[in-house]
């Protein structure tokens, strides 16, 4: 493995990370409105 | 009020996103090239960043509750909930990207730098935070919580202290380095600083957002069920008219999805 | 002051007794202690040069382990009897109840200690090569270090789901400052390089700051539950 391909991981990782993260809150966010949809449905 | 926020939700992710990118345009290009490590070097930008983030993050967290257990703000609970959850997005990002960047460099993943260690440290005193919110029943988890950043931010201090004197014991590899920094270099850090500055300030109101809004939706379930509404049914037959009822409506409710 | 003491040390003494009258407590947990040597033992080949080097480490996780084990039912008595509700409306202050249970964490993990480290000196026939007198404020110190915040995150983790494994998640985080402290100073006096009294000046430290913070903020983790 050249030494460029550890840059190249380091930043690839750096975005799954964050993309991991922020798609976990939109994923509950849609949850979210869902269950509220419903409350006000019920209403 | 909450409209009038939305309206720069957009914009703002939009900027952020640009500015991101820019950084990246500057870190990968623009920066000049390391003499002794190369290009590997840039990873820099990245894994500094990051970490200065966190540790803010971090502050933020501690500040947040030490208001707490001072006022019983429960805004403030959250927002040291939200703290602690994109810090330790960020103090990951640090972990992952420094033995990446200390493998071609050093030839070893871990080399006990202080810095990277007292950075793991914090990473697992805040994990440690986030499973007590999680596993702790409701209504006490606040105060508890705040509780144990207290602890995390007495520690810290030890943890570098303790990792500072094994070090002058075992010599090891410093990450990073010390010393001057070209002003170019400089440059481009403080670019991806402003740049992860906002994406953290992004990523954490809207996480503080969905905290309310789920609050919210709870307080009104609950209320609900304690309450219930106008016409309640006759009771059926082992359940008390209330739950009942709120059965009966959940599970008409449910169908598809 | 003189309440605080009285109060403590009559819930220290109540507790010494109950646990005295039933012994199956302490008894399971000095097997258990006896036990992780033997493990150790096979695990780590006595025999080997690099074991005796990292003996202080592995004395030490084999005390955090039985440590566990005793900080775990710290508050099981309480919780049976629903004493805490009346510590809660009682004027006694809470710090004496904290440090009484710490109090009796300590000399039960104490016990504890006193029974694995014979053990281990035997099987891996160890000497301290530095100034031995120095390993008892290293011990008494880690001890506290450990027993201290434990008491404290036994109580934190009494309304939570997974209660036992909830105390080591809050315990070992926060003590590894302690912990590289105890090791890494048995490690210099038993190998007798180098001077302890850097690690044993941090442990003292650690000691006073956490013993401050768990008596000041035991009143709210109590009210808590």
């Amino acid at each position: 493995m050249t030494s460029v391909k550890f840059l190249y991981a380091a930043y690839i990782a750096t975005w799954v990370i964050h993309g991991t993260y922020i798609g976990s809150l939109v994923r509950r966010y849609s949850r979210l409105r869902r269950r509220r949809e419903e409350l006000d449905r019920g209403k | 009020m909450k409209k009038a926020l939305l309206v720069f939700a957009v914009p703002a992710a939009v900027l952020t996103a640009l500015l991101l990118a820019y950084a990246f345009y500057q870190a990968m290009w623009v920066a000049p090239m390391e003499r002794t490590m190369g290009e590997v070097q840039r990873i820099f930008y990245y894994h500094v960043p990051s970490a200065w983030t966190a540790f803010l993050l971090f502050f933020v967290n501690l500040v947040a509750s030490v208001t707490y257990l001072i006022r019983r703000n429960t805004r403030a609970d959250a927002v040291a909930l939200v703290s602690a959850e994109v810090g330790v997005v960020f103090c990951t990002v640090v972990l992952v990207t420094g033995p990446i960047w200390a493998r071609p460099v050093w030839g070893i993943w871990w080399t006990w730098d202080i810095r990277l260690t007292t950075t793991l440290v914090l990473w697992l005193i805040y994990v440690s935070y986030l499973m007590l919110r999680r596993f702790s029943d409701g209504a006490q988890t606040p105060k508890l919580a705040a509780v144990l950043a207290i602890f995390g931010a007495l520690d810290v201090p030890l943890v570098y202290f303790s990792i500072w004197f094994f070090r002058t014991q075992h010599p090891q590899p410093v990450i990073g380095g010390g010393g001057s920094i070209d002003p170019r270099m400089l440059h481009v850090l403080l670019i991806n600083w402003l740049a992860f500055s906002c994406l953290a300030l992004l990523v954490g109101w809207s996480r503080y957002r969905l905290e309310i809004m789920q609050r919210d939706l709870e307080e009104e379930l609950a209320l609900e069920s304690l309450l219930g509404d106008g016409g309640l049914p006759p009771a059926s037959a082992g359940a008390s008219s209330r739950t009942g009822s709120l059965l009966n409506r959940t599970s008409s409710r449910m169908g598809p999805g | 002051m003189s309440a605080l003491k009285s109060i403590t040390g009559a819930t220290l003494a109540k507790d010494i007794r109950l646990e005295w009258r039933s012994r199956d407590a302490i008894n399971s947990m000095l097997f258990f202690s006896l036990l992780v040597v033997v493990i150790f033992s096979f695990s780590f080949d006595p025999n080997a040069e690099e074991s005796r080097e990292i003996a202080a480490g592995l004395i030490w996780v084999a005390f955090l382990f039985a440590a566990v084990v005793a900080l775990n039912q710290t508050w099981a008595r309480e919780l049976r009897n629903q004493v805490l509700d009346a510590y809660r409306v009682s004027p006694a202050p809470a710090s004496s109840l904290f440090l009484a249970k710490a109090l009796g964490n300590f000399s039960l993990v104490s016990l504890l200690e006193a029974v694995m480290a014979p053990l281990f000196m035997i099987f891996y026939n160890l000497r301290a090569l530095g100034p031995a007198w120095q390993l008892i404020p290293v011990a008494v110190l880690g001890t506290w270090a450990l027993v201290v915040n434990g008491t404290f995150f036994a109580a934190m983790s009494l309304r939570t789901r997974s209660r036992e494994i909830m105390l080591p998640l809050l315990l070992f985080p926060i003590s590894i400052p302690a912990v590289q402290s105890m090791v890494e100073a048995t490690r210099v006096l038993l190998a007798g390089d180098g001077s302890a009294r850097f690690w044993l000046v941090l442990l003292l430290t650690y000691d006073v700051v956490f013993t401050t913070a768990c008596l000041a903020l035991f009143e709210t983790v109590l009210q808590a539950e």
